[in-house]
């Protein structure tokens, strides 16, 4: 099925994408439908993006639902782990 | 060397869509014009005008049709990469439903034009072009529709839906071509309810239509270079489809 779903965040940081250039995020895309290339018939999708420097600037990641539960565990414990004034 | 006449040509090309925006659109034909011959509309699925799609474009050429798919996503992402400009339409809240009808209006009005055209001229979707070929023929003069698995057709999508979709039921007594409709048992979107609500409704509205259901199969079961791939569902379904546009393209 195609669940439509697009949740979206404001972003402030970087990415390296196309020709292995960095660009400023201000952008992300989240939403578990198809993938384009992983192979599962859902993925959670993750477009980091630019969307003022057209739809190429863009880091695209399509996870398992597992790896995104375990790549969201990571993000919160790496923020946990890191003293509280550096990360508020 | 023996002519077998299965020449084809294929090319991307610039057509009038809606309001008379120009998009491009991917189209395959048999080469020459000598015999007359429908024409095919296809409407690619949500992850966008991708090579898959295109070689359904070819494979209805290689039938013996003029075909034509046109690229939904063109206005928010010229000439970027297909899932580039899926990603980028999907985060702009996808493909308006009037937008949708006058992109088919216009590559249908495309294959009508060409020297080669009987003048008949049917339209496909996959997965939300399913549901889009069901809309577009409820507004279009269309000689056959055909729906692969289209979500929403019926049914209430959820109340916080991400992006805004209704459903067809209040338009489906508009439908004006006979609908052929290619389901997967074990999808989702539409469950097997739907499918049958959906005929029940057209069969209450003396609808012209038929439905075959496979067991094993799921949602876009024709994409062959997926996991949801069952080729059984999928040979059946093409066979399906060459019988239902030989019969009204």
């Amino acid at each position: 099925m195609c669940t439509y779903q697009t949740v979206r965040a404001a972003m402030r940081g970087s990415a390296k994408g196309p020709q292995s250039r960095w660009f400023r995020v201000t952008d992300a895309t989240v939403y578990f439908d198809h993938p384009v290339h992983a192979m599962a018939e859902h993925t959670l999708n993750i477009d980091l993006a630019d969307p003022a420097r057209g739809p190429g600037a863009r880091v695209a990641v399509e996870l398992t639902a597992a790896s995104a539960r375990e790549l969201a565990a990571a993000i919160q414990t790496a923020l946990d782990a890191a003293p509280a004034e550096l990360t508020a | 060397m023996r002519d077998v006449g299965d020449a084809l040509t294929a090319e991307t090309i610039r057509i009038a869509g809606f309001g008379g925006d120009e998009i491009e659109a991917y189209l395959a034909r048999p080469a020459g014009n000598g015999d007359r011959r429908g024409g095919v509309v296809v409407i690619h699925h949500m992850p966008g005008y991708d090579r898959g799609t295109k070689e359904i474009v070819r494979r209805f050429a290689e039938l013996g049709y003029d075909a034509i798919c046109p690229n939904l996503y063109h206005r928010e992402a010229p000439g970027a990469a297909p899932d580039d400009a899926a990603a980028t339409a999907r985060g702009q809240g996808g493909v308006p439903d009037d937008r949708l009808v006058g992109d088919v209006g216009g590559s249908a009005d495309h294959l009508r034009s060409l020297p080669s055209s009987n003048g008949k001229v049917g339209v496909i979707g996959y997965c939300s072009g399913g549901r889009q070929s069901v809309l577009a023929a409820c507004h279009l003069d269309l000689d056959a529709a055909v729906d692969c698995y289209g979500a929403f057709v019926v049914g209430e999508p959820p109340p916080d839906f991400p992006i805004p979709i209704t459903n067809l039921v209040d338009q489906l007594p508009n439908l004006r071509a006979p609908l052929l409709g290619l389901f997967g048992n074990e999808d989702k979107a539409p469950t097997r309810e739907q499918v049958d609500e959906l005929d029940r409704i057209l069969t209450e509205h003396d609808k012209p239509h038929e439905f075959h259901r496979y067991d094993g199969a799921g949602h876009a079961f024709f994409s062959v270079d997926r996991p949801a791939y069952r080729f059984e569902a999928a040979v059946d379904g093409w066979e399906r489809i060459e019988d239902f546009y030989g019969r009204y393209l």
